[in-house]
C-alpha cells in the first residue's frame, strides 16, 4: 500500500486495534458528542477536570474508521494531566498541521507524538475523520453536548 | 441483464474477455502515482468514452448555439443536434413518442419534478406513497416532502437479508388509497435486480402510477419502457458514459400532459402576458431556461456509444464479471458480501471484519484501485443490515478480470494489515 503507509503507521493500527481510554466515564463533568456528517460516524468524548482546570481523566466512545479512532485513543492519552488551556493549543496545532499549515518539522509546537499524524494533510478526505475526536473535546469543554466536524 | 450468479462460483472459472473496450476511454489509461488505474466506482459515475467527450468538443468548436430560438443557421443546427438526442433516447428505451421525453439535471431532479408536480397535483391527505426499504435517498426525500406537503403517508416494501423485496409484504401494503408507487430497477448499494414488471402490473391493478428509479440500470441493462408499463422511468446521463448535468425524465405522454411545471421562464410558456400565462405542451412545459446543450450532444453520442456496443454484450460480460469477483471476495477472508440478491447488477457491496469501510477506501487508492466507501446515499439500505457504511465497488463494460483480481490483492493486504 505504497502511497498510504505514510498514514497507515504501525502506531496508527496499533491504536485503532487497542484503543486507550476507550471506555464510557460513569459522572463526566463534560461529555459531547462529535458527528462526522459526511460518513455518519460518532466519538462521544467524556472529560472529568479538576478545580485548577487540569483534565484528571479522559475517555471516549464510538464508531469510526482507523485514523478517527487512532487519533481518539492518541488524543486521550496525549491530553490526559495537562490543563484545559494546554488542550485548546494542541486543537489548535493540531487543526493547523491535518490541513497543512504547520509543519512540525520546521515549526514550533506542542504536538508530541500527535505528529504521526501529519500524513493526513496529503489526503483531503480524510482529514475530518483525524479531526473528529478533536471537535468533540472542544465541544465538552465549551460545555455543548454535540459537536460537527462540518463546524 | 446479469442473470444470477451461481451459488458458489469457482474463481478459476475465468470469464472470456466478452468486451475489450478500456481503450475507448481515456482517463482509463492513464496511471495514478505510477500504478495503472482500477476504476470500480461506475455505479457512482461511469468515465466517458472519447466519442462523447470529443461529441461537446467540437460542438462547442463547430456548431454550438442556442436551440429552439434563433432563426440563424447556428441556431438550427443546434436545435437539430438537440432534438435529435430525444429521439436517440427514446428509442433506447422504447418509448412511444420523444414527446415522452423530458430532459432534467440528473436522476435527482427528475424525481423532484414528479414528485412536485404530480405529487402535489393529484395527493391528497391520507393517499399513499409506496417505496422499497432499499432506495436511493433521491427516491425517499422528494416523496417525504411531497408526502409533508399533501398530507399523504410513506408506505415502505421490506427487503429480505438478500436485499430482494418481499413481494408478498408489497402486495399487503396496496390498496385503494395507493397513488404513487417509487422503486428503483438496480438498487445502487446492493445490486440487487428489482422485478419492476411485476411491480408495476400489481401497483396498476390497484390503480396506483409507478416511478422506476432507472439510475443504475439503463446503462447495464437493455430497458422497455412499453413492457415495463412504467408511468415514469428516470435516469442520469453521467452513468451512462455521458456528461453530468443532465438527465431523463420519461412519462407516459397523458400523465405529462396532466401535469403543471414543475419550475416556469423562458421556453416552457404558448404566450405570457402579465394577466395570464399558457403553457407549452409536454416535453417542453418542463424545460424551463436555456437547457444544458453541449451536455445534450454529448447523452447523444453516449447513447450511440451504447449502441454500438450493445446492452446484451454489456450485460453478458458484466454478469460474467461480477460472478467472477463475488467468488475472489467470498474468499478473502472477514469478507461479507452485503447484498446476495438471486437477481443481481454488477455491484459488489461488502464489508471486512475489524476495517472501516474508509479506511479500506483509503488503502486501496494506495494501490490504484477506486472504490467508492460511505453510505452510499442509502441510509435506510445500510439500516436493514445494521451496519452503518459499506464498501463498494461497482463495475462498467470496460472493466475486466484484472480490476477484479487487483481489488482482491489489495483486499487480502488489508487484511494482513489490521491482523
Amino acid at each position: 500500500m505504497s502511497r498510504s503507509n505514510d498514514l497507515y503507521q504501525q502506531v496508527i493500527l496499533d491504536h485503532n486495534k487497542n484503543p486507550r481510554n476507550f471506555r464510557t466515564m460513569p459522572e463526566p463533568a463534560l461529555v459531547c458528542e462529535g458527528h462526522n456528517p459526511l460518513c455518519g460516524d460518532h466519538i462521544t468524548i467524556f472529560v472529568n477536570v479538576d478545580p485548577e482546570g487540569i483534565i484528571t481523566d479522559l475517555s471516549f466512545q464510538g464508531n469510526g474508521c482507523a485514523i478517527s479512532k487512532a487519533s481518539a485513543s492518541m488524543m486521550t492519552a496525549y491530553l490526559k494531566g495537562k490543563p484545559m488551556e494546554e488542550a485548546r493549543l494542541v486543537f489548535q496545532e493540531f487543526h493547523d498541521m491535518v490541513r497543512g499549515q504547520l509543519n512540525p518539522e520546521t515549526q514550533e509546537h506542542h504536538l508530541g507524538k500527535l505528529t504521526l499524524f501529519q500524513g493526513v494533510k496529503e489526503y483531503s478526505s480524510r482529514i475530518k475523520c483525524a479531526s473528529l475526536a478533536w471537535h468533540a473535546l472542544i465541544g465538552a469543554l465549551e460545555k455543548r453536548s454535540s459537536a460537527s466536524t462540518e463546524g | 441483464m446479469p442473470e444470477a450468479a451461481p451459488k458458489e462460483p469457482r474463481a478459476t472459472a475465468r470469464p472470456l474477455p466478452a468486451l475489450d473496450i478500456k481503450k475507448d476511454f481515456p482517463l482509463l489509461g492513464r496511471e495514478f502515482g505510477g500504478m495503472p488505474l482500477h476504476y470500480l466506482d461506475s455505479a457512482a459515475t461511469t468515465q466517458k468514452p472519447l466519442d462523447v467527450i470529443e461529441s461537446m468538443h467540437r460542438f462547442y468548436l463547430e456548431n454550438y448555439g442556442t436551440v429552439r430560438r434563433g432563426v440563424y443557421r447556428l441556431s438550427e443546427k443546434a436545435t437539430e443536434a438537440y432534438e435529435g438526442t430525444r429521439k436517440a433516447v427514446a428509442s433506447l428505451i422504447n418509448a412511444a413518442s420523444e414527446r415522452e421525453i423530458v430532459y432534467t439535471s440528473g436522476t435527482t431532479q427528475s424525481i423532484n419534478l414528479v414528485a412536485h408536480s404530480y405529487g402535489r397535483r393529484f395527493l391528497k391527505a391520507g393517499d399513499e406513497i409506496i417505496l422499497s426499504q432499499i432506495e436511493h435517498h433521491a427516491n425517499i426525500v422528494p416523496w417525504q416532502v411531497a408526502a409533508e406537503l399533501t398530507g399523504a403517508v410513506i408506505r415502505v416494501i421490506p427487503a429480505d437479508d438478500t436485499g430482494t423485496l418481499i413481494l408478498e409484504e408489497y402486495a399487503k401494503l396496496l390498496n385503494p388509497r395507493t397513488r404513487i408507487v417509487a422503486v428503483n430497477q438496480i438498487s445502487n448499494a446492493l445490486g440487487t435486480v428489482n422485478p419492476v414488471k411485476e411491480i408495476i402490473r400489481m401497483a396498476h391493478d390497484a390503480g396506483a402510477v409507478v416511478l422506476v428509479d432507472g439510475a443504475q440500470s439503463v446503462s447495464h441493462m437493455a430497458v422497455d419502457v412499453q413492457d415495463l408499463d412504467a408511468d415514469f422511468f428516470v435516469f442520469s446521463g453521467h452513468k451512462m458514459f455521458g456528461p453530468t448535468g443532465i438527465g431523463i425524465l420519461y412519462g407516459k405522454l397523458g400523465l405529462l400532459e396532466s401535469m403543471p411545471p414543475y419550475q416556469t421562464g423562458g421556453d416552457m410558456i404558448m404566450k405570457v402576458t402579465f394577466e395570464k400565462t399558457t403553457y407549452q405542451a409536454p416535453p417542453h412545459r418542463f424545460e424551463a431556461g436555456t437547457p444544458a446543450i453541449a451536455e445534450v450532444v454529448g447523452l447523444g453520442a453516449a447513447v450511440e456509444y451504447i449502441r454500438k456496443i450493445g446492452l446484451d454484450r454489456i450485460a453478458a460480460h458484466e454478469s460474467a464479471l461480477l460472478a467472477y469477483g463475488t467468488a475472489l471476495l467470498r474468499e478473502v477472508p472477514g469478507l461479507r458480501l452485503i447484498g446476495t440478491a438471486a437477481r443481481k447488477a454488477s455491484i459488489l457491496g461488502f464489508t471486512l471484519d475489524g476495517v472501516h469501510p474508509h479506511d479500506i477506501g483509503t488503502l486501496l487508492d494506495g494501490e490504484g484501485i477506486a472504490i467508492r466507501a460511505g453510505h452510499h446515499c442509502a441510509q435506510p439500505t445500510m439500516d436493514r443490515f445494521g451496519v452503518p457504511a459499506t464498501a463498494r465497488a461497482s463495475l462498467g463494460p470496460y472493466n475486466n478480470t484484472a480490476d477484479l483480481d487487483a481489488l482482491a490483492a489489495g483486499l487480502r493486504k488489508i487484511v494482513e494489515m489490521f491482523r
